[in-house]
C-alpha cells in the first residue's frame, strides 16, 4: 500500500478518533485544571411555603460577568489532583509521619476516598481478570467436546451472562441475593444462620462483586477462546496423542500455547474493562462496601451540585491507571511486533 | 348560505377543539423531568392531559431525577422545559441559573394560586409549590397495643419500643425498626434529621464553613447507630422503596417515613392485617430536645430559561392543569399534603401536619447545603458499618465538604 492509498484509507479512521478520543480526553485535561469562578454570593429575601426570611443564594449577574472575563474558569493547577478528595498529597503525608505501623497505614489510607475506591478496583482486577481466563477456557474446552447438534444451543446459553445488560444483570442479582429472596435465603438455611447477609459485610459484598464480574465476563473469554479452539491444528494434537500424552497434557503442551495471543488479548480487554467497574456497584447498591473511580465520578456529576473538575480529574487519573494496568501487556505486544528491536 | 353556515361552524369547532385539546394550549413543546413517587406521577399524568394537536408532553420521572435535570436545562434549548424539585433540589437549578422567573406567568395564568405557594427569591417568583412533605414516625397500632407500648414521641423511646419488641419471640419481628438508610442521599437525610434533632447548626453563621464535628453530631450518629442495630442488617442498601416493601411485608413495626409514602403503605397488594394497623404520628423528637429531628419540605414546578416563551408559557398553562382544584380526588387526596386550594387533609397527612404545626424546620435552602449533604452520604457509611468512630467520620465528612466547597468557590 502506497503512502497516499493508506493515508486515505486511515482518514475516515483518524478523523474519528480525533473527534471522540483527541478532543474530549482534551478536555477532559483542560477541565481538571480548572475550577469555578468564586461564586458570588448575596442574601436576599427569599419566601416559600414555609414562610419568609434572608437566605443566601448567588448572585447571578456577578456570576456572569466573571465567567464571561475567563469562560474557562479559575486556573488551579494541579490543586485537584492533590486535594483531599483525589490523591490527597497533604493527608497521606500527615498518616505516613503519624503511622504506628505499615498496616495501620494502609488500613487508615481507607479513608481517602480514592485509595478506598483503589483498594477495592486492584483487588477486583486482580481477582477477577484470571478467573475470567481460567473460565472462559473450561467453558470453550467443554463446549468444543460436545456433539456437534448440541454445540449451537451451549454456545448461546453460555453467552447469555454477556447479553444481559450489565446494570439489569447485577439488579437481578441484587434482589435474588437479598436476605429475603431466593439466593439469599438459600444461603441462610445452608450455613444454618438467620442472620446472613451477603449486603451487610465488606467481605461478603466484594466476594458477591467479584463472582458477578466473573459471571458476567467470562463468556467473552469463552467466545474467543472458542473460536481459537477451531483452529488448533489436528496433526499436532494427533501427534501428541501418539506420543501417550492424556487430555490434560494436550491441553497444556498443545492448546494453550496455540492460544496464548488470545489470552494476551483477552488480559488486555479484561484489564481495562475490570478496572473501570462500575455497573454492579450502582446495581447492587454496594458503595458503602465498595467504590471504583468511575463509580466516584458517577458520584461526583449525579448530585444536586455537580462536581465537574473533580469529576474530570478522577477521569484523568483513570485513565493514567488504565495506561500503567497495561504497560506490561503492551510492552509485550510492541515486542513481539518488532522482534529486532 | 346554508352550507357556509355549516363550514363555518364547522371551523369554530375544529378550532376551538383544536384550541381546547388539552388545557387551553394550542402549541408547544412540554418535558417534564420530577421525582418518581405516587403524588409527583400524578401531577405528571395531569400534565399529560393537555398533550394534543401540536401539543407534545413527555415526563420522565424518576429518582435519578436531580442527575439529569440540571444537564437536561443547560442546553438551548433546553431538552427538559420543566423540572419539578423540592427545596434541595431547586438550589442545584438556582446555583446554574437554568430556570426562569415566573412573575409574568403566574399573573397571566396563575388566577387558582395561594400566596404561599410561591417560592420567591428576591422578588423573583422561580417556583410554584404543590405540596408540603416531612418525614414522621409510622407505627403498626397492633404491635404496640399488644405490647402495652404507648406511641413514641422520641427517637429514645422509639429505640426502647424497638427493643421491647425484638426481645418478645412470638411475634417474630427481629428486626422491628425501619428507616431509610441507603447509603448516598437517604443516610445523609437521616443525619440532617437527626443533627437538626439535637439542635446543630450545619454552617458557622453567615459563611460556607461547615462545623458540625461536634458533640451535636457525635450523638446524632450514635444515635442513627443505635436504631441501626434494630434494623434489617442490609439497612445500608434500603433507600425508601426497599423500607416501604419491608412495611408493607410485615417485618417493621415503627419507621421514620416520607408523609408522602404513607398513602402507597395502604395498596391492594398489601396485607389487609398490615393496612388496618398502619397509623402515623408526628416528627419524633430526640436527646431531650424541642426541636423536631425532621425537616419541612416543598415539592414544586420551576420552569426552564432556556426555551421560548411560548414551550415555557405552554409548560406552565400544562402544570396549572395537573395542579388545578379539580384533580383532587380519592385517590390523589391521601398522596400527598397537596398546597392546592380546596384540599381537604386525609389521615394520611397528618404526620406532615404534625411536623409542620411542631415548627420543624424546613430542608436549609442554601447554595452549599447539597455539598454537605453528598459529602455526608459518603463519608458517614464507614462509621454506620463500626470501622471507625463518629469523631473520624465527622472529620471526614468536614474534610470532604470543605475541598469541594473550595472546587466550587464557596470557601
Amino acid at each position: 500500500m502506497n503512502h497516499k492509498t493508506f493515508f486515505w484509507f486511515f482518514l475516515p479512521t483518524a478523523l474519528a478518533m480525533f473527534l471522540f478520543i483527541a478532543l474530549p480526553l482534551t478536555s477532559i485535561v483542560s477541565q481538571s485544571l480548572h475550577t469555578p469562578h468564586d461564586a458570588v454570593l448575596v442574601v436576599v429575601e427569599s419566601c416559600d411555603p414555609f414562610g419568609c426570611k434572608s437566605e443566601t443564594t448567588i448572585d447571578h449577574e456577578s456570576t456572569q460577568k466573571l465567567k464571561e472575563e475567563a469562560p474557562k474558569g479559575k486556573w488551579v493547577g494541579f490543586e485537584i489532583y492533590t486535594d483531599r478528595n483525589h490523591l490527597a498529597f497533604k493527608e497521606v503525608g500527615e498518616l505516613w509521619e503519624n503511622k504506628t505501623n505499615f498496616t495501620d497505614f494502609v488500613s487508615s489510607l481507607n479513608n481517602l476516598p480514592f485509595y478506598k475506591a483503589m483498594g477495592f478496583t486492584i483487588v477486583y482486577v486482580i481477582v477477577v481478570t484470571p478467573l475470567v481466563i481460567l473460565f472462559g477456557l473450561i467453558i470453550a474446552l467443554a463446549v468444543n467436546s460436545l456433539h456437534r447438534h448440541l454445540k449451537g444451543l451451549m454456545v448461546f446459553f453460555s453467552l447469555l451472562p454477556m447479553i444481559v445488560t450489565p446494570l439489569v444483570g447485577s439488579l437481578i442479582l441484587f434482589w435474588m441475593i437479598d436476605s429475603r429472596g431466593i439466593i439469599g435465603s438459600g444461603l441462610q438455611d445452608l450455613f444454618a444462620d438467620p442472620d446472613l447477609s451477603l449486603k451487610a459485610s465488606t467481605g461478603l459484598t466484594w466476594i458477591t462483586l467479584i463472582v458477578y464480574g466473573v459471571w458476567h465476563s467470562a463468556p467473552f473469554a469463552f467466545i474467543v477462546f472458542y473460536a481459537g479452539l477451531q483452529t488448533v491444528p489436528q496433526e499436532t494434537i494427533e501427534a501428541a496423542m501418539i506420543d501417550g500424552a492424556s487430555r490434560l497434557q494436550q491441553i497444556y503442551h498443545v492448546v494453550v500455547p496455540h492460544l496464548s495471543p488470545l489470552v494476551a488479548f483477552v488480559a488486555l480487554i479484561q484489564l481495562m474493562d475490570n478496572f473501570r467497574v462500575f455497573e454492579p456497584i450502582v446495581g447492587f447498591s454496594a458503595s458503602a462496601h465498595a467504590t471504583s473511580l468511575s463509580w466516584i465520578i458517577w458520584n461526583d456529576i449525579g448530585q444536586e451540585i455537580r462536581l465537574m473538575s473533580s469529576a474530570a480529574t478522577t477521569s484523568v487519573l483513570t485513565i493514567i491507571g488504565v495506561v500503567i494496568l497495561l504497560m506490561p501487556v503492551l510492552v509485550r505486544t510492541w515486542r513481539e511486533f518488532n522482534p529486532e528491536k | 348560505m346554508f352550507l357556509r353556515k355549516i363550514a363555518t361552524v364547522v371551523a369554530l369547532t375544529t378550532l376551538a377543539s383544536s384550541a381546547w385539546a388539552g388545557c387551553g394550549i394550542s402549541e408547544g413543546r412540554v418535558s417534564i423531568v420530577g421525582n418518581e413517587f405516587p403524588a409527583i406521577q400524578t401531577v405528571g399524568a395531569g400534565a399529560m392531559e393537555c398533550a394534543g394537536d401540536g401539543v407534545t408532553v413527555e415526563t420522565n420521572l424518576t429518582a435519578d431525577h436531580q442527575k439529569i435535570n440540571v444537564p437536561g436545562m443547560t442546553g438551548n434549548p433546553a431538552e427538559f422545559t420543566a423540572a419539578i424539585v423540592a427545596n434541595s433540589s431547586i438550589v442545584g437549578l438556582l446555583n446554574n441559573d437554568v430556570i426562569r422567573p415566573l412573575n409574568d406567568l403566574v399573573e397571566k395564568h396563575g388566577q387558582g394560586l395561594q400566596k404561599s405557594q410561591l417560592v420567591t427569591i428576591d422578588g423573583n417568583i422561580m417556583g410554584i409549590a404543590f405540596m408540603a412533605n416531612a418525614q414522621h414516625l409510622t407505627y403498626r397500632s397492633d404491635v404496640l397495643k399488644d405490647l402495652g407500648i404507648p406511641m413514641p414521641t422520641t427517637y429514645e423511646e422509639m429505640l426502647a419500643a424497638g427493643k421491647k419488641i425484638q426481645n418478645y419471640e412470638g411475634l417474630g419481628m427481629p428486626y422491628p425498626l425501619g428507616g431509610a438508610y441507603a447509603a448516598g442521599w437517604n443516610l445523609a437525610e437521616e443525619f440532617v434529621n437527626m443533627y437538626i434533632g439535637h439542635g446543630g447548626e450545619f454552617f458557622k453563621p453567615g459563611s460556607a464553613e461547615i462545623a458540625v464535628n461536634n458533640q451535636h453530631g457525635i450523638d446524632a450518629l450514635n444515635m442513627m447507630k443505635a436504631l441501626s442495630e434494630l434494623m434489617n442488617p442490609d439497612f445500608l442498601t434500603h433507600d425508601s422503596n426497599a423500607t416501604s416493601a419491608e412495611w408493607k411485608a410485615g417485618n417493621v413495626a415503627l419507621m421514620n417515613m416520607w408523609g408522602s409514602r404513607i398513602g402507597a403503605l395502604k395498596g391492594d397488594e398489601v396485607d389487609p392485617v398490615v393496612v388496618a394497623a398502619t397509623a402515623t404520628g408526628g416528627p419524633m423528637t430526640v436527646g431531650g430536645g424541642t426541636t423536631a429531628a425532621s425537616t419541612l419540605w416543598w415539592d414544586g414546578f420551576t420552569i426552564a430559561k432556556n426555551i421560548s416563551d411560548a414551550d415555557a408559557e405552554a409548560s406552565f398553562i400544562a402544570l396549572m392543569h395537573a395542579i388545578r382544584p379539580e384533580m383532587l380526588n380519592e385517590t390523589t387526596s391521601p398522596q400527598a399534603v397537596w398546597l392546592i386550594d380546596g384540599y381537604e387533609p386525609t389521615p394520611a397527612a397528618a404526620g406532615v401536619f404534625a411536623a409542620a404545626a411542631m415548627g420543624t424546620k424546613p430542608y436549609p435552602m442554601l447554595p452549599y447545603a447539597g455539598l454537605m449533604h453528598s459529602a455526608a452520604g459518603v463519608e458517614l457509611v464507614d462509621f454506620m458499618q463500626g470501622k471507625e468512630s463518629a469523631e473520624q467520620a465527622l472529620a471526614g465528612l468536614e474534610a470532604a465538604y470543605t475541598t469541594a466547597a473550595k472546587e466550587k468557590g464557596y470557601l
